[in-house]
């Protein structure tokens, strides 16, 4: 009995897919076009952007960090790379790059303020939050841009897969969430992670410097967000200045819908996938209900109370 | 010496001040200050007020919502001595404590471009009729949809916004089908309406709003849409479905980027709004009040609208493209 326990994944994890399940179940029966590959692949690319970010957000919660900035770096990120293909002409390989280097610069700057100046990386990720914001308005001029070149936009393309249309991004993330799921597994870094989320101080005495390994989730994160960009760009085909305002709290739900602890150095970065999935759930079958946005809001709150009681309870039932 | 000197300066000081005080101080305030709409009233505020002489000084909430930001720099225009501000308000109903506190102390408030709400609240409003211009799209939507039965998706702001309601109520009574009046804030849905989703007025929301309609139901023919970022949206999704050439966009607002979108063929039709001619109004206003102390003539003052089609319809008045550049707002 101990061993089949032992097996089965806690209940913080299970939680998310059972919510799943159920949404699923009153959408299915409730409106006749909820089940078909062709949606479900639908809902899986109107989640990529949050279900990228959301890896990088993953890994910085489960060092008992949190990223606010996220939604913001993505979208200074997509300005960064579509106005250097667009006002510079350069070859749009060189421009995504600029784009992920750039996103890639705010996180390592935001990992040296929570690492190097000790402050605690709610506030660091706020003051970059508005920097990122504000830099993208000037950068931008708060105008669109419009002129894309072709490369930026491939991700957003789509393959037949069984009656399905795929997209290619949507691939790409979850070739995301599985190397990073591996890596955080299997490999002695990505434990690390883990390690500095449960006991910074004990890692340490094992000697493991704590702040260079939460400086290097916060640069990974940054390289996420720019790969978020591109997404973004490759959805809606333009670079928009005004993306990214609510990507950091969808980001945030994602993951702790997904059962991973806010306190740190627990949690499987699956279960953010699965967590994005839940939302873009919501507001695809509700919206074949023809039932108001508000109500998805409704859910979403109440999913995420139940997930951090979920939580809080293993918790102090000793796990 | 030294004495001579500080009373030249002093003097400087006071004269320069003199003149500071002569010089009319009006309060512009809006939303954001990255909406490219706003950002244009701003410009066009500030290019009338340098021809008046006047000083403008600007503000904005935020975020699109943010009434405790418009209030903060309402205070702050007030002790800064702007004897007007204009407003456009986030939150029609919030923001009237401050508006009262201001025109308790002698301050003209002008709203632009939103009512407050009751719309009697500030001395006057300059802005778009929002039912007509939904009313506008609808009836070129009905001549050029030519009899032909139709399968409507509304792709909406968001739920309560009474600039959402008009635009949506409007374009529903252009049709011909059964509304709201101009006052009703709820969203009227008739049997041709088969999906409706809130947009957010963004690209991406509105993409992803018109994905889930076409799921709900793919023989969707007229999209209307609350303005031209969630049409962009809406285009891209009727593309990727490969539905874009069946399926007719109708919009409201006017940016050149919207515009732009009708030449190309991407929105059938567009209702463009005057963000500039609001500011230049309401400068003009201000400026008026400060020499003469005469407020402007009280109510609602339309700052016209215009429809905006590549193709003209039999009996629907329009305007085309060239003409919806001219007038456009955004980067040309």
């Amino acid at each position: 009995m101990d061993t089949l326990k032992s097996k089965l994944p806690p209940i913080g994890q299970l939680g998310p897919f059972i919510a799943l399940l159920i949404a699923c179940v009153i959408f299915g029966l409730t409106t006749d076009r909820f089940f078909s590959g062709e949606n479900f692949s639908l809902i899986l690319q109107q989640v990529m952007v949050v279900g990228v970010i959301a890896i990088g957000q993953t890994l910085i919660i489960l060092t008992a960090g949190i990223d606010l900035s996220c939604g913001m770096i993505m979208a200074l990120g997509s300005i960064v790379m579509t106005k250097i293909a667009a006002d510079l002409g350069l070859p749009a390989p060189v421009a995504i790059l600029a784009g992920i280097g750039v996103t890639t610069l705010f996180g390592l700057l935001n990992g040296l303020l929570v690492t190097r100046v000790k402050l605690p990386p709610f506030i660091v990720t706020l003051g970059v939050f508005n920097i990122a914001f504000a830099i993208t308005q000037l950068y931008s001029g708060s105008q669109t841009v419009t002129e894309v070149p072709a490369l930026m936009t491939w991700l957003g393309g789509t393959f037949p897969l069984g009656g399905a249309n795929v997209a290619y991004g949507t691939v790409l993330m979850i070739l995301l969430y599985l190397g990073v799921w591996f890596w955080l597994r299997e490999t002695p870094s990505g434990r690390h992670v883990y390690a500095v989320g449960n006991n910074p101080e004990a890692t340490r005495l094992v000697g493991i410097p704590p702040e260079r390994v939460i400086l290097g989730v916060y640069a990974l994160s940054g390289v996420f967000y720019g790969i978020a960009s591109l997404l973004a760009v490759a959805r809606t085909g333009v670079g928009d200045p005004n993306a990214g305002q609510t990507e950091a709290l969808d980001a945030i739900t994602a993951v702790v819908l997904g059962g991973t602890s806010l306190f740190g150095g627990r949690g499987v970065v699956l279960g953010s996938l699965i967590g994005a999935v839940v939302v873009g759930v919501l507001r695809n079958g509700l919206t074949l209900m023809g039932v108001s946005s508000v109500y998805q809001v409704l859910i979403t709150g109440i999913l995420v109370i139940l997930a951090v009681t979920v939580d809080q309870l293993s918790r102090k039932g000793g796990r | 010496m030294q004495l001579k000197h500080a009373t030249l300066l002093a003097a400087l000081m006071a004269a320069g001040l003199a003149q500071a005080q002569s010089q009319p101080v009006i309060g512009l305030i809006t939303k954001t200050e990255t909406n490219p709409f706003f950002v244009k009233m701003k410009e066009g505020a500030t290019e009338a007020a340098k021809a008046k002489g006047a000083k403008l000084l600007s503000g904005a909430g935020k975020a699109d919502g943010d009434n405790a930001g418009q209030v903060t720099a309402m205070e702050n225009m007030i002790a800064a001595g702007a004897k007007t501000i204009l407003i456009t308000p986030s939150d029609s109903k919030a923001i009237i404590p401050a508006i009262k506190k201001a025109q308790e102390k002698g301050v003209q408030v002008i709203a632009l471009d939103s009512p407050t709400d009751p719309a009697e609240a500030t001395d006057a409003l300059f802005a778009t009729d929002n039912y007509k211009a939904g009313v506008l799209i609808g009836q070129y939507a009905k001549a050029a949809m030519g009899g032909k039965p139709v399968k409507i998706a509304t792709l909406d702001l968001f739920p309560g916004h009474p600039v959402g309601a008009q635009r949506h109520n409007g374009f529903l009574q252009g049709f011909g089908l059964q509304s709201f009046d101009a006052k009703n804030n709820e969203l009227a849905k008739p049997a041709e309406v088969v999906c409706m989703a809130d947009s957010f007025g963004d690209r991406a929301k509105g993409q992803t709003a018109m994905e889930n309609c076409l799921q709900k139901n793919p023989d969707i023919n007229l999209v209307y849409t609350i303005n031209e970022p969630a049409a962009a949206g809406a285009f891209n999704a009727l593309q990727k479905a490969g539905k874009d050439k069946g399926v007719m966009i109708v919009s409201v607002d006017g940016g050149c980027d919207g515009v732009k979108d009708v030449a190309a063929g991407k929105i059938a039709a567009t209702s463009q709004q005057y963000p500039l001619k609001m500011a230049s109004m309401g400068v003009e206003a201000g400026v008026e009040y400060a020499k003469s102390g005469k407020k402007v003539k009280a109510g609602y003052t339309d700052t016209g609208v215009t429809l905006i089609a590549s193709k003209p319809v039999a009996g629907v008045d329009s305007k085309d493209t060239k003409v919806g550049m001219d007038l456009c707002w955004g980067k040309k």
